[in-house]
C-alpha cells in the first residue's frame, strides 16, 4: 500500500490529457509529407485518412471548411506536403495530424486540379464526342463571351467582318480571369442560351498562364458548356493552351482568330459558288429543252400527216379494189370460159348436133334419093312423053280434034253414050276440041 | 423553303444541278428541278444578302435581363467604367 501511495497513479483520463497536452504543445504546427492511404470522406465532410512513408503512418484529418479552401481533391497515392498540427483523440487514445493546407508533392496544385477535374468530367461523359453539337454552316447571329478590351475582341470582329461582312454579332462582356470571372463566364452562357438568339456562342480569350486561364479550368465554366443548347466553340489563349473548356466545347478554335475562321464561311466565295450553280442549273434546263427540241423533231419528221396516211390508205384501198376486180373478172372469164368449154362438150354431145350431123347425112342422102329420084323421074318422064304421046293419039282430045265430042251433064259431069240417058230440058254441055257448048236437050232419040 | 438553312439550301441547290447535269431527267421533272433550283439559288443570294451587320453589347439589367447597346468607343469606356 505504502509502496502503492508513495508512487504518482494516473488515471487512464489523465495521462491521456498529460500526453496530449505534451504533444499539442510540443506539436503545433509542423510540415509533414507523406502519401495519402485509405482516404474516407463521409457525409460531415471531413476527410480521413492515413499519412505514411516506407517505414511508418500516421491518422491524419482534414476539415471540410479547409478541405473546401483546395483547389484539387485528395485522392489515395497523393503524395503531398502539408501544414498541420498533432492532436490527441481522447476516447480512443489515438494521435493524430490535423491539416490545415495541402499542396500536391511535385507537379502545382493547380496542375493537379486541372488533371482532376479532367478525369472527373471525361468519367461523367462530358467530353464526349457524341453529344457534341454541330456548328451551323451560316449562323445568322453570334454570341462572344469574352472581354470587351484588349485584341481578341477586335480580332475576332475584324475576321468575322472580312469572311462575311453582314452577321449580327453579339458581345456578352465577362472578366476573363480573376475574382468573379467564372461567375461571370458561367452566367454569360446561360444568359445566351436564354436569350437564344445566337446560333453559336464563341468562348474567347488570349494566352496566359494556367493561373491566367483558371476560369477556363473550372468545372462551372464547363458544366455551363455542357449545359448549353447553343453550340459553343471555345478559343481560349494560344494553340499550345489546352483547357477544360476545350474538352467540353462543341469545338476547338486554337485561337480567337480562327474561331472567326471556323464560324462563318466566307461570303464572297459562296456567293461566287451561289452564282455558278445558278449558271450551271440555267445552262442544264438549255441543254435540256435542247435535247428534248432535237427528240421532237425527229419524232415529228417520223408522223404521217393524217391526210397523207388518208392518200396512202386510198391508193392501197383502189389498189386493192382493182386487184380484186381483175381477179372478179378473171374468175368470171374463166368460168366462162369454162362453161363454153363445157357447153361445147354439151354441143358436141347434144342430139340436136348429133341429128344436125345426121342431118347432113340425110341430106346427102336424100340428095342422093333426090337426084336418083330425078333420074328416076326423068327417065319416067322420058318414058311418060312417050306413052303421053301414045296416049294422046287414044285422047279423046285428039278425038275431038278430030271433030268429035263428048257431051255430058251439066250438073252430074257425066258423059252419056246413049241419047235416052238425056232427057228433055236437061242440061248439058258438048266438049269439043276447043270449048264448050251449053245446051238444052229439045229431044231425045233413040236410034237403036 | 423559309424554313431551310442556307447549308441545307446550298446542298439542295449543289444536288438539282448535279441531277439536271446528269441529264436523265423528265422533261417535267427537269423543269420542276429548275425552277426549284432558281428558286434556291434566289433564296440562298438572298440569305447571303439580307443578314444584317449588327454588333451589339450586351449588358445585364439590375433584373438579370440583357439590354443591348451598340458596341463602340463609348460603350467600351462605360464598361471600363463599371
Amino acid at each position: 500500500m505504502n509502496s502503492a501511495s508513495s508512487k504518482q497513479i494516473y488515471s487512464i483520463s489523465k495521462l491521456t490529457s498529460k500526453i496530449k497536452v505534451l504533444l499539442e504543445v510540443s506539436f503545433p504546427m509542423v510540415w509533414i509529407t507523406g502519401e495519402i492511404s485509405n482516404l474516407k470522406i463521409p457525409g460531415s465532410g471531413h476527410a480521413y485518412f492515413t499519412l505514411k512513408d516506407a517505414q511508418a503512418q500516421i491518422a491524419g484529418v482534414m476539415f471540410r471548411a479547409q478541405r473546401r479552401q483546395l483547389k484539387f481533391d485528395l485522392s489515395d497515392g497523393l503524395t503531398i506536403v502539408a501544414l498541420g498540427r498533432i492532436s490527441v483523440y481522447e476516447p480512443r487514445g489515438t494521435y493524430q495530424i490535423i491539416l490545415e493546407y495541402v499542396e500536391p508533392k511535385g507537379a502545382g496544385a493547380l496542375q493537379l486540379a486541372f488533371e482532376q477535374l479532367k478525369n472527373k468530367l471525361s468519367q461523367e461523359g462530358l467530353f464526349d464526342n457524341a453529344r457534341k453539337r454541330p456548328i451551323p454552316f451560316l449562323p445568322d447571329t453570334i454570341c462572344i463571351i469574352t472581354s470587351p478590351r484588349g485584341a481578341v475582341i477586335h480580332d475576332l470582329l475584324n475576321v468575322l467582318n472580312r469572311r462575311f461582312c453582314c452577321v449580327a454579332v453579339e458581345i456578352l462582356p465577362v472578366r476573363v480571369q480573376g475574382e468573379g470571372a467564372v461567375e461571370e463566364i458561367a452566367k454569360a452562357i446561360r444568359a445566351a442560351n436564354r436569350r437564344k438568339r445566337a446560333k453559336v456562342i464563341i468562348l474567347a480569350r488570349g494566352g496566359g498562364s494556367l493561373e491566367d486561364l483558371a476560369a477556363f479550368n473550372s468545372e462551372d465554366v464547363a458544366r455551363a458548356i455542357f449545359n448549353s443548347d447553343i453550340p459553343v466553340i471555345s478559343a481560349v489563349g494560344h494553340e499550345t493552351d489546352v483547357t477544360i473548356a476545350d474538352f467540353v466545347a462543341d469545338m476547338r478554335a486554337p485561337t480567337p482568330s480562327a474561331a472567326a475562321e471556323l464560324v462563318v464561311p466566307v461570303r464572297s466565295e459562296l456567293l461566287v459558288r451561289c452564282a455558278v450553280l445558278h449558271r450551271r442549273c440555267l445552262d442544264s434546263i438549255n441543254k435540256i429543252l435542247s435535247n428534248y427540241r432535237k427528240e421532237l423533231r425527229q419524232h415529228s419528221r417520223a408522223l404521217v400527216h393524217p391526210k397523207m396516211k388518208v392518200q396512202s390508205l386510198q391508193m392501197r384501198v383502189d389498189d386493192l379494189s382493182e386487184r380484186l376486180h381483175r381477179a372478179g373478172r378473171a374468175f368470171v372469164y374463166s368460168a366462162r370460159s369454162r362453161k363454153e368449154s363445157y357447153f361445147h362438150k354439151l354441143l358436141i354431145t347434144n342430139p340436136v348436133n348429133y341429128l344436125n350431123r345426121n342431118k347432113a347425112v340425110a341430106e346427102r342422102s336424100r340428095t342422093r334419093l333426090h337426084q336418083a329420084a330425078m333420074t328416076h323421074v326423068i327417065q319416067n318422064k322420058t318414058r311418060l312423053s312417050a306413052l303421053s304421046a301414045a296416049l294422046k293419039a287414044l285422047s279423046p282430045q285428039a278425038v275431038l280434034d278430030r271433030g268429035y265430042s263428048i257431051t255430058r251433064t251439066k250438073a252430074e259431069k257425066s258423059v252419056l253414050t246413049r241419047a235416052d240417058e238425056a232427057k228433055q230440058g236437061q242440061a248439058l254441055e258438048i266438049l269439043l276440041a276447043k270449048g264448050t257448048l251449053n245446051v238444052t236437050v229439045e229431044d231425045a232419040s233413040s236410034d237403036a | 423553303m423559309a424554313k431551310l438553312s442556307f447549308e441545307e439550301a446550298m446542298a439542295q441547290l449543289d444536288k438539282i444541278v448535279h441531277e439536271m447535269e446528269s441529264g436523265q431527267l423528265s422533261l417535267e421533272n427537269a423543269l420542276k428541278k429548275f425552277e426549284e433550283g432558281i428558286k434556291l439559288s434566289r433564296f440562298c443570294s438572298q440569305k447571303l444578302d439580307e443578314t444584317e451587320k449588327k454588333i451589339t453589347l450586351l449588358m445585364e439589367n439590375a433584373d438579370g435581363s440583357l439590354k443591348e447597346m451598340p458596341f463602340d468607343a463609348n460603350t467600351l469606356n462605360n464598361v471600363n467604367n463599371d
